[in-house]
């Protein structure tokens, strides 16, 4: 099975320190080496990104930055386990690197 | 089953092959460790359910079964030299805390769990009891999982393990990665035993058993953590990317009423493109380290023709011809010179593959194997031959045993009579 995660946290317009970003690495690292881990990728501030949203037959685009969000999407994971607690035991230590925030976790669909 | 024994399962899938690998350098003896590592996880399953699972667990799993190996070595009073020196690291290492510990075994990790691989697929054990004990050790599956996975019964399987970890104790197997001109046929037992897991499963895709087909991931996830304990072995991310781009075809090779669908006949847009942007990556690395494409690189290589082809009718050709080629002279076989007949008529017309073919006729080995004739009739249907493309296919019918098949055997075997361009009045 495998897993979509979503990391949300604050925007702080702050740079990861060096600790953070070896502490990072090193998580990647465990999880590529546990051959869990199949695509991952962090997301740049907001100020380059945009929201395109449908309404009826109109779709608009607003530039970032989302001032007005309280968590921004920080990256995401795409991690291959053996059970939901498996992928849950994942997350947990990614948090514990990542810091503050919330991981959204969800199954994708496999197709029968 | 509770949800804190879940984690735990869930811990023990991550952390146990590191702690048998740590346990496995202290005691030399890969059947006591994997007991005293068992003994850990029921203390794990008695304790954690109260006090919660450690931020550490792995770490609290291997100090835990460090404790009940000092208390083994000295309830049997061993004294010989190995054991004193077992004891006093033990000693040693009691007063350390625990996050130090994790600490230096982090280091050493690595090494030990790479040793393990090797002690898993020693040539001293007979290949079934290799699959075995790899995934038992290094997947950290059950029994009761392997035995449904290879479909014999519990107590076989438990006997064949057992029998396993007793022949690598009687033949004082060293607990070390060989070197120099060990070491390559060594890396080669270990890709052949993944490539074997893989291959169990991806057979039994269509079973109703989850775990078969579940074989292939974890044969794809083992190859993986090889890859990572071994990055400079070209072979290891070479398998990786083959096991991958052919999981990746899995729900595509078969119709809805089961089918199989031949690779240039799928529909792309079934493929797994996650995996297969994972496989590219690895043959990416395969490139990096250079020098020429071992058998499973080229296969990868390959395979990726395919993978990166938008359509069956833009597939390079020639250059999988090319590659044909190549593994053909590392790695002949009848089965890879059919491949390549195939590749070179695609590439170059069918004349070109038809003469590959026809040195494959008397091929001893190839006698009841049906994609010889079924290729064959495909060439000489395309050459207009369609007299002799039907008694191909036909022989090719029956010696297929699918079912589904043999019917679209006999559908081209009809059909390539019915063909204008047969009769004398076409000439």
């Amino acid at each position: 099975m495998r897993y979509l995660a979503v990391y949300r946290s604050p925007e702080t317009g702050k740079p990861p320190t060096e600790q953070e970003m070896t502490d990072m690495g090193r998580l990647i690292q465990d999880m590529t080496n546990a051959g869990v881990l199949l695509a991952t990728e962090g997301c740049q501030p907001t100020a380059k990104g945009f929201r395109v949203r449908r309404t009826g037959d109109s779709i608009t685009v607003k530039d970032g930055p989302f001032t007005e969000a309280k968590e921004v999407i920080g990256g995401f994971a795409i991690f291959q386990v053996k059970s939901k607690e498996e992928a849950v035991e994942w997350t947990k230590r990614f948090l514990r690197v990542a810091g503050d925030g919330e991981s959204e976790v969800r199954l994708i669909h496999e197709m029968p | 089953m509770s949800d804190t024994h879940r984690a735990i399962e869930a811990v023990w899938r991550i952390e146990s092959a590191k702690v048998i690998a740590g346990l496995t350098r202290l005691t030399r003896d890969v059947g006591l460790a994997e007991d005293l590592a068992q003994d850990a996880l029921v203390a794990a399953l008695e304790r954690w359910p109260e006090s919660g699972i450690p931020d550490n667990p792995g770490a609290w799993l291997m100090a835990t079964a460090k404790h009940r190996a000092i208390d083994h070595a000295r309830r049997n009073k061993v004294l010989d030299r190995k054991h004193e020196q077992l004891g006093a690291e033990l000693d040693d290492e009691q007063t350390t805390p625990e996050t130090a510990l994790a600490e230096s075994m982090d280091d050493q990790i690595g090494d030990d769990l790479l040793r393990l691989v090797f002690i898993a697929c020693h040539p001293v054990l007979n290949t079934e009891a290799r699959v075995a004990l790899t995934l038992r050790l290094l997947g950290g599956l059950t029994t009761e999982e392997i035995a449904r996975a290879f479909l014999v019964p519990v107590a076989t399987m438990a006997q064949r393990i057992v029998r396993a970890k007793r022949t690598l104790s009687e033949a004082h197997v060293p607990f070390e990665v060989p070197r120099g001109p060990d070491l390559e046929a060594r890396v080669a037992s270990v890709l052949q035993v993944i490539y074997l897991i893989f291959n169990e499963g991806y057979t039994a895709t269509a079973g109703d058993d989850w775990i078969r087909p579940s074989l292939c991931d974890e044969a794809m996830r083992l190859g993986r953590i090889v890859g990572g304990l071994m990055p400079n072995e070209s072979e290891t991310h070479g398998l990786v990317a083959l096991m991958e781009i052919q999981a990746s075809r899995l729900h595509a090779r078969v119709g809805p009423s089961g089918e199989p669908i031949l690779l240039l006949d799928q529909n792309r847009a079934r493929w797994d493109y996650v995996l297969i942007r994972h496989a590219l990556a690895a043959l990416d690395r395969v490139q990096q380290l250079g020098g020429a494409l071992g058998p499973y690189g080229l296969q990868a290589a390959i395979a990726a023709c395919h993978a990166e082809a938008p359509s069956a009718a833009a597939t390079d050709w020639i250059r999988i011809a090319a590659l044909y080629d190549a593994l053909a002279q590392l790695a002949p076989s009848p089965v890879v010179e059919l491949n390549r007949a195939v590749a070179v008529a695609m590439a170059f017309g069918p004349e070109a593959g038809l003469e590959i073919v026809d040195e494959l006729r008397h091929e001893k080995s190839l006698d009841s194997y049906h994609l010889l004739p079924a290729v064959r009739g495909d060439l000489l249907a395309k050459l207009g031959r369609h007299d002799e493309a039907r008694a191909e296919f036909t022989r090719a019918a029956a010696l297929t045993q699918n079912a589904r098949e043999r019917d679209l055997l006999l559908a081209r075997a009809a059909s390539s009579g019915a063909s204008p361009g047969d009769g004398p009045a076409a000439a």
